[in-house]
């Protein structure tokens, strides 16, 4: 698997280290509650297909970046800044 | 049909005319007490002490491939009960417990071997931990000998001792520990249950799951609608999809971990040995092929295949650790899906729905679990209250942060175990 950065373009796999589900961008308020904190933390669509994960271009230019990918084939789509996905969203 | 050595060689004399197919191959009916969704080694084990245990009969198990095709038929094979922490300790010692009675309940060969476990250190504080871990081990009625490294090199000659990473300062030895043949262990559980009257049902997807109420009502299949009055979710990798059809969100996340065999070669090693800092474990098949693995790739994954840094990962620490191994061939590697939970802790428990049940979060260890898990899953099933040794395998505890079970001290969180 090859991951396209946006900043450095399609890189080695050894150059990345994953963190999870998109959930992540969206922090719920330290008040939100039980539930949304359980949801944010834990719980997981867990999709067999289409995803989107949280990746560390840590070996190349160190940028978060949001990768949609497939999981079942490993067929990576696109990837984008993580600090843009979370302002657009 | 009993197995008996004296079958064995009857037949063997008269060309091998009398075996038969060891289970049936029954048509859904359109209503049972209990379903099990998941015919691998958990789900078919349910439905083995469901009948054996519990004396419910009127139960059926449905596959979506073939029994035993998933992860029990591909795996590392490793038995063992050397975990640390309450909830883990107490589970895994029953499940040891099990097996070492296994294949005289079962009547069937699953060639459980103790040949023994070593858990390699290289530290003076790893050698404490280890000391820690291994008093948990007797404080819990198993065994385990701590090494030292004369100790290790009279069972392990061919290690590299003095790798200048991670030279090798001892091991812990958990004599009851090995492998087993992990397809038999399905076969053995298809065939018990079979024999007490559980329809194993293959080519039998679930499409979706039938609430009414608040109660669960059945299932919907590829072979049509079954009525049920419980229904256990056994599913491993795919337990997120399954739970989905019920409205559920888990918290587990599905990864790939990948293993590989070599071609068969003489007798060499002769324990399970594991050598956690290179992230490498080994043991040798009866067949002769040699059977190890690394970590997980560490991204979601169902493609039932790895990618190479990993591969190239494995190769590494099996070189670091016995040179010797550099002259073996790869015969074969494969990616498993593994359903990991925040804690590397599993999950047998209720669902906020009734009658409805899930036994999951296996992670990498599911294989060992095996009899354990479908015994205390079965035992919940049927007496709607959790069977002691697997009574902290809550749903809940993520969310309540009670009870987390954290065997490698990382934290609960996703992708770290």
């Amino acid at each position: 698997m090859r991951l396209p950065c946006p900043i450095c373009g399609e890189r080695d796999l050894r150059e990345f280290s994953y963190l999870g589900d998109a959930v992540r961008l969206h922090r719920p308020a330290p008040d939100a509650g039980t539930d949304a904190w359980d949801a944010y933390l834990h719980l997981r669509d867990n999709p067999a297909g289409r995803t989107r994960d949280l990746w560390q271009h840590e070996a190349g230019c160190g940028a978060w970046i949001v990768v949609t990918r497939d999981t079942v084939s490993h067929a990576v789509e696109g990837a984008q800044l993580a600090a843009e996905m979370r302002d657009a969203d | 049909m009993r197995f008996s050595a004296l079958r064995l060689l009857t037949e063997g004399l008269t060309g091998n005319r009398g075996w038969g197919p060891h289970w049936r191959d029954p048509a859904p009916k359109s209503e049972y007490d209990i379903v099990i969704i998941g015919g691998g080694g958990h789900g078919l084990s349910t439905a083995y002490y469901l009948a054996k245990e519990h004396g419910l009969r009127n139960v059926a198990v449905l596959e979506k491939g073939y029994l035993g095709g998933g992860n029990v038929g591909r795996n590392t094979t490793i038995v063992r009960a050397n975990y640390f922490l309450p909830g883990n300790s107490e589970f895994y010692s029953h499940s040891l417990k099990l097996w070492e009675g296994l294949e005289d309940e079962l009547n069937y060969n699953v060639m459980h071997s103790q040949r023994g476990l070593i858990n390699l250190f290289h530290s003076d504080g790893q050698r404490d931990a280890f000391a820690r871990r291994g008093n948990a081990m007797i404080n819990q009625g198993d065994d385990a000998v701590l090494l030292d490294r004369a100790g290790v090199r009279k069972h392990l000659p061919y290690l590299d001792f003095d790798n200048t990473r991670f030279p090798i300062y001892g091991g812990l030895l958990h004599p009851r520990g090995g492998t087993a043949r992990h397809d038999a262990v399905a076969w053995g559980y298809a065939r018990g249950a079979d024999r007490r009257g559980v329809d194993l049902i293959q080519n039998c997807e679930v499409t979706g799951i039938d609430i009414s109420g608040g109660r669960v009502t059945g299932v919907q299949t590829t072979r049509g609608a079954i009525r049920a009055k419980k229904v256990g979710i056994v599913v491993a990798g795919r337990s997120g999809q399954v739970a989905a059809m019920a409205g559920m969100r888990l918290p587990v996340e599905s990864h790939v971990l990948q293993a590989f065999v070599t071609e068969g070669l003489k007798p060499c090693i002769d324990h399970v040995v594991s050598f956690g800092m290179g992230h490498f474990y080994i043991s040798q098949s009866d067949k002769g092929g040699l059977v190890f693995g690394g970590d997980l790739d560490f991204y979601a994954s169902y493609a039932a295949r790895g990618n190479l840094p990993m591969k190239e990962h494995v190769m590494e620490a099996a070189m670091t650790l016995m040179p010797m191994i550099g002259k073996a061939r790869v015969l074969r590697s494969w990616g498993g899906i593994m359903d990991m939970t925040p804690d590397g802790s599993p999950i047998i428990d209720k669902t906020g729905i009734d009658g409805l049940y899930i036994d999951c979060g296996w992670c990498y260890g599911g294989f060992k679990a095996v009899p354990g898990s479908g015994f205390s899953f079965a035992h919940l099933i049927a007496q709607d209250r959790h069977h002691a040794p697997a009574a902290k395998f809550r749903l809940d505890r993520f969310r309540t942060g009670v009870g987390l079970m954290d065997e490698e001290g990382t934290g609960a969180q996703h992708n770290l175990h």
